[in-house]
């Protein structure tokens, strides 16, 4: 028989999410799934799940589970306090990056990260969320995939595998406050005056309308070459990491929910593997841009 | 002089012309943009690779986007985008009988699926619309119903399709002030464009009327009512 989760509160944002739904750009329908993918499938991993099941996304914390059978839970992302709370109320911090059992009755509490935005929850068996598209991750851009998580909401979830025993400690890394990622230059690098040295010039902060659409950077304006000043380029196929530059020069760095395509110029694209790192980066933390 | 011999090297100089309008710009490490100077080059292309895609001549591709004027490949992290591959497939096709320019020339592949969407042209803006294009409203739903269009790409949201074949007198401006709601189903027009809100959206575009159909469900097989590359045609109910 399987086992199930209540959500007794959501905290900020919530929302399940898994792998995504790659392969359906052409209808305009986006990527989405973990902004901090190799976190969920650390997590996955933890509790012995397959990597790509559904877990949720937390960010800043604050969410409290509660299991109706005895389920084994992991908490991965940004480093974040634990608790296993008893249903006579005494509770213990068990720690992230680790897999924990929970009783029936028993509930996870999470604190709110010191540094970072966004941790990832597992649970055995992987959550039963409907799947739209072979996904049961929330996209907050196109709205496929199950609502935000609020207080309340019950996840069934599936068969679960057997918890490694031998999982040792876990590399646990804390988001920096300036972190530096990659970008690729092109496809629109040339509508740029230098670009490589416009990009590298500025420390770029992280704007607080960032969101899993997209990160928000300000700093030094970047301007466009004499030809292309306020030329308006045709719609262009995007992707998770390109590097969008609306009119106001500062850029736009698409994240999973980002949309498949888009009406300004890319001037790069940060790698798929440097996209984690962008996940944890906080509203008012610094971000180099290298260029390459 | 041998005739044959001079065929052939004005056959060979007409190829370099035209696959040299093809640039291939990198668009990460997994991806290589393909950029075309056309609407109909861009369909040609994207049937090109499309096909390539489904009889297992390209591998390991994510993703295959058509725009405006470009069609996106990626492919999985690690992986090489097949740029060569690419630029062999498309030289092949752009100098076929397909890249006259004729968006209704038989590209390459499968043949395009061809959709009705019937409508009810009720549509808030249909006075406007009229007004500009200097037509009566009966002559604008006469006009707009009785053209094929093509998808040209998707986006915007799940399964909204640009279509475009919009006759002249249609091509009118986006609104000046976007509506903060548009109820789905509603079928507009904007630029070059014609398509219809797949759900409710803010949105510029002209209203001309809606349509009952579903444009998107994503628990159907397939779940977008419109593709890329389908030709599609509006049919007046009322």
């Amino acid at each position: 028989m399987g086992t199930a989760i209540t959500v007794t509160r959501s905290g900020p944002l919530t929302v399940v999410t898994d792998l995504g739904r790659p392969g359906h750009a052409h209808l305009g329908v986006p990527h989405s799934g973990a902004l901090d993918p190799d976190a969920l499938r650390l997590a996955n991993r933890l509790v012995g799940n397959a990597e790509g099941l559904a877990g949720l996304e937390v960010l800043l914390g604050g969410l409290e589970l509660r299991a109706e059978a005895g389920v084994t839970v992991a908490v991965t992302g940004t480093p974040m306090a634990a608790w296993r709370r008893d249903e006579d109320g005494t509770r213990r911090a068990v720690g992230s990056h680790r897999a924990v059992h929970l009783r029936a009755g028993q509930r996870l509490e999470l604190g709110v990260p010191a540094a970072g935005l966004r941790g990832y929850v597992a649970c055995a068996g992987g959550l039963e969320a409907a799947e739209e598209l072979g996904s049961r991750s929330t996209d907050l851009l196109s709205g496929l995939g199950p609502a935000v998580v609020a207080d309340g909401d019950r996840f069934e979830l599936g068969a679960a595998g057997e918890v490694p025993s031998d999982a040792g400690p876990v590399p646990v890394s804390v988001p920096a406050a300036r972190i530096a990622v990659p970008v690729l230059l092109g496809p629109r690098d040339d509508w740029f005056e230098d670009p490589a040295a416009a990009l590298r010039a500025s420390v770029w902060t992280v704007g607080s309308a960032s969101n899993r659409i997209g990160l928000r950077l300000a700093g030094q304006p970047l301007v466009r070459v004499p030809e292309w000043a306020g030329k308006e380029l045709p719609s262009e196929p995007m992707c998770p990491g390109a590097v969008q530059v609306p009119p106001s020069g500062e850029p736009v760095v698409f994240l999973a929910d980002g949309p498949t395509t888009g009406g300004y110029p890319v001037i790069g694209v940060v790698p798929e593997a440097a996209l984690g790192a962008l996940a944890q980066a906080r509203p008012g933390s610094e971000v180099l841009l290298r260029p390459r | 002089m041998v005739p044959g011999a001079a065929a052939k090297v004005t056959g060979l100089r007409i190829r370099r012309v035209v696959s040299r309008a093809v640039r291939l710009l990198r668009f990460g490490g997994s991806g290589v943009l393909v950029e075309l100077s056309s609407g109909a080059q861009v369909m040609t292309a994207y049937r090109t690779l499309r096909a390539a895609l489904a009889d297992g001549r390209l591998d390991g591709v994510a993703e295959l986007v058509p725009a405006a004027r470009t069609v996106l490949l990626t492919v999985a992290a690690g992986l090489t985008p097949p740029r060569d591959q690419v630029r062999a497939l498309l030289a092949d096709a752009l100098d076929g009988p397909a890249e006259a320019g004729d968006p209704s020339a038989e590209g390459p592949g499968a043949a395009p699926a061809e959709v009705v969407i019937p409508v009810r042209y009720d549509g808030a803006d249909l006075d406007l619309v009229a007004r500009t294009a200097e037509l009566s409203v009966p002559e604008v739903i006469e006009l707009h119903s009785s053209t094929e269009y093509t998808v040209a790409f998707c986006g915007f949201s799940p399964g909204f399709g640009y279509l475009t074949g919009l006759p002249e007198p249609l091509r009118q401006a986006r609104l000046d002030d976007a509506r903060p709601s548009v109820p789905a189903g509603s079928v507009a027009m904007a630029g070059e464009f014609t398509g219809v809100y797949p759900r409710s959206s803010p949105g510029g575009w002209r209203l001309l009327g809606h349509t009952d159909q579903v444009m998107f469900d994503p628990g159907a097989d397939p779940p977008a009512r419109l593709a890329p590359g389908d030709r599609v045609r509006f049919e007046r109910v009322r």
